[in-house]
């Protein structure tokens, strides 16, 4: 496929999904004031959601059964380790080494009033949501490809069989259709990373689709990963460079007095090619589940049963729709990441 | 404005485990599934390559197999049409030293019959000058039994003698 026409594609994908979001987020927030005013408890939309596709310190399995998940918090006064269970919901407050407190899902220092202690210093290094549900991904992956990596030893020799044969074309599409044309013959050396983020970004999406435990999770639309993802694509990207790469960036082939405007702009493209990376995959992902929820949440915004037919219309839609973005940011990610290196390790320049 | 705020905790965690997954998988999973594609598309590219070679080996060998069965035709041929030459030449030869053969036996006959012929003339000559002899001898003596006829004769004789 030609990289350009991936971009542009990319490019209205990514528009459209902004103007869904935009379209949908008017609404809600309409729902939300109006629902202010009224006695009974309303349902709201924009809450569940956000909750939704953000990150826990809880793992929801169904109705009010939760498993509380391990907190790590690193402070000036030193580690803890203690279950969220002990907050109850938000409902509690926890004395450890400062009075904690659950907000929003986020762990917050209090002060005896429960108002934010803003002198405490504290970082979160909670296995939250989703660290946990990484963790699994990972442990599929492991799983899955160790246990192929084990065929190719015991049919060494033979056709591919089962799992095997299932992967080896996934295998080979990263290999064949990303890694090479873009790279060229220096490819075996990023095999491993790009093999890696494609098949890490793929069953993270894919698990982020089911939408009941232990999936549904909001793994690849959370811009922590997104932007570690992108920070190591970043880091080999420049790590791989070499001295025609640097050239084209601090002394290009243009006459001298450019250089004031050409080197800030090519050091804009170094941060502005990863970034793009991270929002893309981010902007995606999340836009998916958004939308999906917001289908879902139609039928308890109208509050009737009769809404539940077009939601699931549209939801089933939406799933086939997000089962291929699934596929395609994972290649997308991997694929520019490729083009990257592939631009940075170029022998010759243009 | 929470959700595109990156939350450290999740960044570090995310950064060791896909750092350990990279290194785990590129160990155990990646270098040895990708050494084994390329060894299996190696060998069947060498295996391949091994067919065509032996294609081309095989129609070699036909090619070959033909021209021996090219040449022995022709040899056969060869050798029929000498064989058929010297037969040929054998007959003759033996035709023409059963016509010598033949000749020789009748100019044998013949010098035999001629030459039996010359006896048996020679026989019939002697039995003929016995016989005429004889009968000579015969006449004679009747003649010289009466000496008057004798004298006749003579006057008979003398008459036709003329006298020149």
């Amino acid at each position: 496929m030609d990289k350009g026409s991936i971009f542009k594609f990319k490019k209205i994908q990514y528009l459209l999904k902004v103007a869904v979001i935009l379209i949908l987020a008017i609404p809600f927030s309409a729902f939300s004031q109006e629902n202010k005013g009224s006695e009974k408890k309303e349902f709201n939309p924009k809450e569940v959601i956000l909750e939704h596709i953000g990150d826990s310190h809880y793992w929801h399995i169904v109705g009010p059964y939760k498993i509380p998940l391990p907190v790590i918090i690193c402070s000036d006064k030193g580690l803890e380790f203690f279950s969220s269970s002990v907050f109850a919901d938000g409902l509690q407050t926890y004395q450890g080494k400062y009075n904690y407190k659950l907000v929003k899902d986020k762990i917050l220092a209090v002060d005896a009033a429960g108002n934010e202690d803003l002198t405490a210093k504290i970082y979160d290094f909670s296995i939250t949501r989703n660290v946990a549900a990484m963790w699994m991904s990972m442990a599929i992956l492991f799983g899955v490809f160790i246990s192929v990596s084990g065929k190719y030893v015991t049919r060494k020799g033979k056709a591919p069989k089962g799992l095997q044969s299932f992967m080896e074309p996934l295998v080979l599409f990263v290999r064949d259709e990303v890694a090479i044309p873009n790279i060229g013959h220096k490819h075996v050396k990023y095999m491993p990373l790009l093999l890696t983020m494609f098949f890490f970004i793929l069953i993270s999406n894919l698990l982020g689709l089911i939408p009941f435990f232990p999936g549904g999770f909001n793994l690849t639309g959370n811009i922590a990963v997104t932007i570690t993802l992108a920070v190591i694509t970043l880091i080999t990207v420049n790590f791989s460079g070499n001295k025609y790469y640097w050239k084209h960036i601090f002394a290009p082939d243009i006459p001298k007095w450019l250089y004031i405007i050409m080197v800030p702009v090519e050091l804009i493209g170094v941060i502005s090619r990863p970034f793009a990376l991270m929002i893309r995959l981010f902007a995606n992902i999340t836009a998916g589940h958004i939308v999906v929820l917001s289908l879902i949440s139609l039928i308890f915004i109208f509050n009737t049963l009769w809404m539940s037919p077009v939601s699931v219309v549209f939801v089933v839609f939406m799933d086939t729709i997000e089962l291929l973005v699934a596929f395609l940011q994972a290649f997308i990610f991997t694929m520019l990441t490729a083009l990257f290196i592939g631009m940075a390790v170029e022998e010759h320049h243009h | 404005m929470e959700l595109v705020k990156p939350e450290i905790g999740l960044v570090f965690w995310t950064t060791v485990s896909f750092l350990i997954l990279l290194f785990i998988l590129r160990k155990y999973a990646w270098t040895p599934i990708l050494a084994s594609i390329s060894e299996r598309e190696l060998s069947i590219e060498d295996a391949l390559s091994k067919a065509e070679a032996a294609k081309d080996e095989m129609a070699r060998l036909t090619n070959e197999n033909d021209q021996l069965l090219k040449q022995a035709r022709i040899e056969r041929d060869l050798i029929l049409r000498e064989a058929k030459i010297v037969k040929d030449q054998i007959i003759g030869e033996a035709k023409d030293a059963a016509a010598k053969e033949g000749a020789k036996m009748i100019e044998k006959a013949r010098v035999e019959i001629n030459s039996q012929k010359a006896i048996a003339m020679a026989d019939v000559k002697n039995l003929v000058a016995e016989l005429s002899i004889e009968i000579a001898e015969k006449v004679l003596r009747k003649q010289f039994e009466h000496p008057h006829l004798q004298d006749e004769l003579v006057a008979d004789l003398l008459k036709e003698v003329k006298l020149n």
